[in-house]
């Protein structure tokens, strides 16, 4: 199995991966590689096997709803590229839907 | 101890925690003595094998002297004033954090894991941050952002990984003990490739609450120690449940140390034959199957089992591991911490950010975790390997209704030369054979060295145990580390 470029660049883009031309080929090779090593589970019988995300044996685990400390705002944005006012500051957004 | 005094280094250095505990209770030499002989040893054998990112001696000898003052006001804490190494994918109020990534280059966090406040509320001090492949994507160590980490046993091959850091400075002496992190062997591999002990903890044993996360269905922090009594005594400190994460199982720390006796009379060992298969180096299956001698001549009753699913596991991992890694690594976007690269929008800001910090096995992990997730192969790769990961599970619940405790090799080889499988990621993978079905059922695991091959590299044996059965795991460790020599031999450097 080999995926072609374009399905790279579709897997890429859903990653949000800025790749080169030379990533996208030596990916397309080695996820296929990949992938066809891992077709092995496809070969199994699970049609009566529920699927098990995580294996601990709790659920709904809630903590009281009492306010407690927390991080302070200066130290939350201090690690920031770029804050203002105790806000982290991005560039637009809206201008960029669909770029 | 006198400064530049080498043999006097040396002993310090060889240390590990329980001995280093009884000379600073018997008064035989001060708590700043011990970082001190750390960081010497480390200035001189570290440029070779590059096992610390950053080493922080001003806080570490203050924070020794400190426990010198309190020492001699009565304070018992049981790791007062002895140094712990970090690996670099668990957080470090004040101390910078990069999980091996350039991305992360410059982070210092504003607060750390639990267990490492954990362990530095019993006492323990600091060395500095363990070197590891990119956010625990690996098993060599080589896939870090900042050089690989080398074997102390021989500096041309890997200390196996993602742990590789930690696992190099404890079997180098550089630190008496160290935290890693295991998500699909990453503390058992590189135990066995280091001749040390390494211990995965069940899953919810101990909090993530601070562990840069990778796998989260399957990550655990772990000890990496030179003896199973040190292995036992960290695990007690950093084990219990955490208001700061609800994965964590709602049962107390043990009191392991008690298992340590030496006597598994009677304790059933399976041996799953599907362990010993084509591929593994004949030296290590050798040693294993005088292992698996020597533990019957403990009393142990040796039972073979099966676990008719064991070929699947890796596949399964390798579907699960990444689903879960491209998820959690969406974070880094350039906008709340970490590097930040301009692009024209905001979407271009986060594929310039992250195709320029993330090295190419990351971005290779994200991929193929993307794709799984994605519309139209969701079903067939990763709901697929969901279901399979519970007929792997199944396997071990059924083994653990009739044995205590599972016995193999850790890995199929041992240490493998630095670059032999850097191009070839399915070899790569390869090495974690018979780790990660521990991790996708959750079990406790630990890697003990149980000999040497003819190049004289360590070889390491895997025990695993039920959910919550480390005191299984730890009893016939500590009965097997005693009654042979292996952990006598260190490297020399």
């Amino acid at each position: 199995m080999k995926l072609t470029r374009e399905e790279v660049r579709h897997v890429a883009e859903l990653a949000k991966l800025q790749l080169s031309d030379a990533e996208l080929d030596e990916y397309a090779g080695q996820l296929g590689q990949i992938l066809t090593y891992a077709q092995q589970v496809q070969s199994v019988d699970t049609s009566a096997v529920p699927p098990t995300p995580q294996v601990l044996p709790l659920s709904n685990v809630l903590a009281d709803d009492e306010s407690q400390e927390c991080l302070p705002n200066s130290q939350a944005v201090k690690n920031a590229p770029d804050s203002d006012d105790g806000y982290f500051r991005v560039i637009a957004v809206f201008d960029d839907v669909g770029a | 101890m006198m400064m530049g005094d080498q043999k006097a280094t040396k002993q310090l250095t060889s240390l590990g925690v329980a001995e280093a505990r009884a000379g600073l209770a018997a008064g035989q030499f001060t708590s700043v003595a011990l970082p001190t002989a750390c960081l010497e040893r480390i200035e001189r054998v570290d440029a070779t094998l590059h096992a610390f990112l950053r080493t922080t001696p001003d806080e570490a000898l203050a924070a020794a002297s400190q426990a010198d003052r309190e020492r001699a006001s009565g304070d018992a804490r049981p790791l007062l004033g002895i140094p712990i190494a970090i690996k670099d994918v668990l957080m470090t109020t004040g101390i910078e954090t990069t999980a091996g990534s350039r991305i992360l280059r410059g982070f210092v966090p504003p607060y750390s894991a639990t267990a490492v406040q954990k362990l530095q509320a019993a006492g323990a001090i600091i060395l500095g941050k363990t070197n590891t492949d990119e956010f625990a994507m690996g098993s060599s160590t080589e896939n870090s952002g900042f050089g690989p980490t080398r074997n102390p046993w021989d500096p041309e091959r890997v200390p196996g990984g993602s742990s590789g850091g930690s696992a190099a400075a404890v079997a180098a002496d550089e630190a008496p003990a160290a935290l890693g992190t295991d998500t699909g062997g990453s503390v058992r591999q590189p135990a066995s490739f280091c001749g040390i002990v390494g211990l995965k903890p069940s899953y919810g044993r101990v909090s993530r609450y601070g562990l840069i996360a990778y796998g989260s269905s399957l990550d655990q922090i772990g000890p990496i120690t030179k003896t199973v009594t040190d292995a036992a005594l960290i695990l007690e400190l950093i084990a219990g449940a955490d208001p700061h994460d609800s994965t964590t199982m709602p049962v107390n720390a043990p009191d392991l140390s008690a298992a340590l006796t030496g006597d598994i009379e009677g304790m059933r060992i399976g041996i799953p034959e599907e362990y010993f298969v084509e591929g593994i180096q004949p030296e290590v299956e050798d040693a294993v199957r005088t292992a698996i001698d020597h533990f019957a001549s403990l009393g142990a009753e040796i039972v073979p089992i099966g676990l008719p699913n064991t070929e699947l596991a890796l596949p399964v991992y390798y579907l699960v591991v990444t689903a879960e890694a491209s998820a959690n690594l969406a974070r880094y976007d350039g906008i709340r911490f970490g590097l930040s690269v301009d692009g024209d929008s905001i979407f271009d800001h986060f594929r310039q950010t992250r195709g320029a910090g993330f090295g190419p096995e990351v971005k290779r992990r994200i991929m193929l975790g993307t794709y799984a997730l994605s519309a139209g192969y969701y079903d067939a790769y990763y709901l697929k390997a969901q279901q399979v990961r519970t007929l792997i599970k199944q396997d071990f619940d059924r083994a653990f209704t009739d044995v205590d405790v599972i016995l193999s090799p850790t890995s199929p080889t041992t240490a493998f030369r630095i670059g032999e499988k850097v191009d070839d990621p399915l070899a790569m993978i390869l090495t974690d054979i018979f780790t990660t079905s521990a991790n996708l059922a959750g079990l406790c695991g630990i890697s003990v060295p149980c000999g040497f091959d003819a190049g004289g590299l360590p070889i390491g044996l895997q025990l695993l145990g039920p959910s919550l059965g480390e005191e299984k795991i730890l009893r016939s460790a500590y009965a097997y580390e005693q009654s042979t020599e292996w952990r006598l031999r260190r490297p020399v450097l």
